[in-house]
């Protein structure tokens, strides 16, 4: 475990989940919620829960970021609050 | 502007070849990938369920790089409703083998009374057995959840 890295990410970790709930665009929200979601794996895998981070990779950036472009090409993009 | 608007909506969109040529070649890789995840989820990280996760994707991304009528076509319906039901099938059998057999629900030693081949070994192969089954019934699940959401429910054209 190194601080500054796990300091580094998380900081980016935050930021990524500000953007999400403060962007307009739902499509673009999606897209920063993989980045949060990858960026939760880095933390994980560099923090030594692998299994974890595996899990992440895989569900949270692979997975539901497909789901959620899935569902918003059944809906608007714009997001109306 | 308006002239490559129109092009674009003429085709399929993200019709390129680059996409489907790398797809094609990715697609194996991806369900060998997944095959050794749910094979060593006992030594390593990983396990039936990020292993059946991982065979999903590559359906998807199938789905996501031609449309979805190809991926129907290299997975059937049929098949992946008779895969889900398999999986939760094999996990809750053995889980159940294991209690009549005279042990604790998913308690795997117990198998040893069926076939000998010690209480240690079964405690190992029983876990993989269970992992297959979740593996199986993961895979289809993620398959059936992208079929349905992308093309809201009616499995003829989606993303």
């Amino acid at each position: 475990m190194i601080w500054q890295l796990d300091l580094l990410i998380l900081l980016l970790v935050v930021v990524c989940a500000l953007a999400t709930i403060t962007v307009k665009d739902l499509l673009s929200a999606t897209i920063i919620f993989g980045v949060y979601s990858f960026l939760m794996c880095l933390l994980w895998a560099e923090m030594g829960a692998v299994d974890v981070a595996f899990t992440e990779a895989t569900v949270g950036a692979g997975i539901s970021t497909v789901l959620f472009i899935a569902a918003i090409l059944r809906t608007n993009r714009r997001s109306k609050d | 502007m308006k002239q490559r608007l129109e092009r674009a909506t003429g085709q399929h969109p993200g019709d390129s070849p680059i996409i489907k040529t790398s797809v094609r070649l990715l697609v194996p890789f991806v369900q060998l990938f997944g095959l050794y995840v749910i094979v060593h989820g006992h030594y390593s990280p990983g396990g039936g369920f990020q292993g059946g996760v991982a065979l999903g994707a590559s359906f998807i991304l199938l789905a996501l790089a031609y449309d979805l009528k190809t991926s129907i076509r290299h997975f059937s319906e049929g098949a992946n409703a008779v895969l889900a039901n398999t999986g939760a099938l094999i996990y809750t059998g053995v889980a159940a083998l294991c209690a009549v057999m005279g042990g604790l629900f998913l308690d795997y030693s117990a198998l040893d009374k069926l076939i000998p081949l010690g209480p240690i070994e079964w405690r190992s192969f029983g876990i993989f057995l269970v992992e297959v089954g979740v593996g199986l019934a993961v895979m289809s699940i993620m398959v059936s959840l992208f079929w349905d959401i992308s093309s809201g429910g009616e499995m003829d054209e989606g993303l």
